[in-house]
């Protein structure tokens, strides 16, 4: 019994990894794009884009998540979303992503506006472009400033993983569950909380190996 | 035409008039010295001459190219502020050093991108890099710095960090650098050290525009003076007589209170 709860976690597992891994993969450009947007000068697209992130923060992910899944079968007759696994995983990381990358470009603005103009003044008189700029200036100097929220924020990630459930892409918590349902034993829900745990605890060393590997400089 | 020449120049923040017709000329290898109190304007000028603030009037020649002329409406594009920008070096009373390279590192950055658009560039990058890479080291030679190459910023005092700053700015070999009391933010012992290789410079014939509250130090290097008060020149010329024989009022008040700190 235990192997074969084992290897359905596992399967689960391998689910979360993929919504989780790609979700980031996706919403760390975006959530760049969108941090610039914000600070734009020019007011329209500002303003937008503030009421954007004002939406996707200001309403749940699963409900997010539903309306991705559903809403276009709803709309369109028929269902952009293939019907099996992968299909319910690509919704899961549509809408993760832009409800992620909201988030991230929070933190992303914050740290560009925590490094001090004058970095960016000493680069211009420097003659370098724009773009020199933000690549060999700012980036790391953000970078270093938002280990501590980014690490927040990608911890909440794994656990939200598992409101995949409701659209039943078969995930980790999904997993766990199916056994109580099923076989009416609770043991294996504990278990997949030492899954999770596990991840995080890599992900949390990840963390702190970064966290020094930027200390060399201040 | 000097090889430098400011006319007219306005710069307004809001309601405030923060240069008011402000003008001069510098021959090519000469010193200088901006001195005036603090809110005088100084600050504001050399980020005019460096593009970090636009003028809202007045005109900028340099070599006998006009960089900068409010008569002559442009939208100016980043491509064409950058090599203007190029003609001046700053040197920032904060040092402003990138924290994330060695000293070495912050004074190749700026000659690294700019090699980038050589068009032998993919050929002889590693020539190119090497080249770069001995200029960097002899600058911080020139600065007293041989042994502090691959220190990080964090890692140097004051001085020393200014020194790097120096170094940087003239990496790319302005013609005209430019100093906003690179002493300012230093403890009194170290602002020697800093001096010292600015004095060298002009000894060198290096074109230079000096902020500064070093009296002494600019009455012995530079080649002329200006003092500056509520964004006017108020009076220019000689330094040793600026400062010693001022004709002016408002200069002899500054100097009187300077002296009596
Ligand atoms: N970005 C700005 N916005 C508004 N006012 C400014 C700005 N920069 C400078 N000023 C004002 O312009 C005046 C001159 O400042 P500054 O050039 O820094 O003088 P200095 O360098 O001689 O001390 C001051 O009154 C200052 O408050
Ligand atoms: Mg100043």
């Amino acid at each position: 019994m235990f192997l074969t709860v084992t290897r359905e976690l596992l399967g689960g597992l391998w689910t979360t990894f993929q919504i989780f891994i790609l979700t980031l993969l996706f919403s760390w450009p975006l959530g760049l794009l969108l941090a610039f947007g914000t600070m734009s000068k020019w007011k329209p697209l500002k303003g937008l884009l503030q009421i954007f992130i004002w939406i996707i923060r200001g309403t749940p992910l699963m409900l997010q998540l539903i309306i991705i899944f559903y809403g276009p079968g709803m709309w369109l007759g028929y269902n952009i979303w293939s019907g099996n696994e992968a299909g319910r995983i690509t919704a899961t990381v549509v809408a993760f992503s832009i409800n992620y990358a909201c988030y991230f470009s929070v933190i992303f603005r914050g740290g560009i506006e925590s490094v001090p103009v004058g970095q960016r003044e000493a680069g211009q008189v420097l003659g370098m472009t724009r773009s020199q700029i933000f690549f060999h200036v700012t980036l790391l100097q953000m970078v270093k400033r938002i280990v501590p929220p980014m690490s927040n924020e990608i911890i909440t990630l794994v656990k939200d993983t598992s409101l995949a459930r409701i659209i039943a892409a078969y995930e980790l918590t999904y997993a766990g569950y199916s056994f109580m349902k099923s076989a009416g034993i609770t043991w294996p829900l504990f278990y997949t909380g030492v899954f999770y745990l596990l991840f995080v605890g890599i992900l949390t060393l990840l963390f702190n190996y970064f966290e020094k590997k930027l200390d060399y400089f201040r | 035409m000097a090889f430098l020449e400011v006319s007219h120049i306005e710069k307004n923040f809001e309601n405030t008039k923060v240069l008011k017709d402000v003008g001069f000329s510098l021959e090519e290898g000469n010193a200088l010295a901006i001195i005036g109190s603090s809110g005088s304007g100084k600050t504001t000028l050399l980020r005019c001459l460096n593009f970090l603030e636009t003028p809202d009037r007045g005109k900028i020649v340099v070599k006998g190219e006009t960089l900068y002329d409010s008569q002559e409406e442009s939208v100016v594009k980043e491509n064409e502020l950058r090599k203007k920008r190029l003609h001046f070096g700053m040197v920032f009373q904060a040092f402003h050093l990138f924290p994330q390279y060695t000293a070495l590192e912050n004074v190749m950055l700026a000659e690294q991108m700019l090699a980038k658009e050589r068009p032998d560039y993919k050929q002889n990058k590693a020539a190119i890099l090497n080249e770069i890479r001995e200029h960097g080291q002899q600058l911080l030679i020139q600065m007293g710095l041989k042994d502090r190459m691959g220190h990080y910023p964090h890692q140097l005092s004051g001085g020393q960090q200014q020194r790097v700053a120096i170094a940087r700015a003239l990496a790319l070999k302005p013609d005209i650098l430019c100093f906003d009391e690179p002493t300012s933010a230093l403890d009194p012992e170290l602002t020697g050290e800093v001096l010292k290789v600015i004095r060298g410079l002009a000894e060198q014939k290096t074109t230079m525009i000096i902020v500064t509250h070093e009296m002494a130090f600019a009455r012995d290097v530079a080649d002329q003076i200006i003092f500056m008060d509520d964004g006017m020149i108020v009076e220019s010329g000689d330094p040793r007589q600026v400062i010693e024989n001022p004709r002016e009022e408002r200069t002899r008040q500054f100097l009187t209170r300077y002296f009596e700190g």
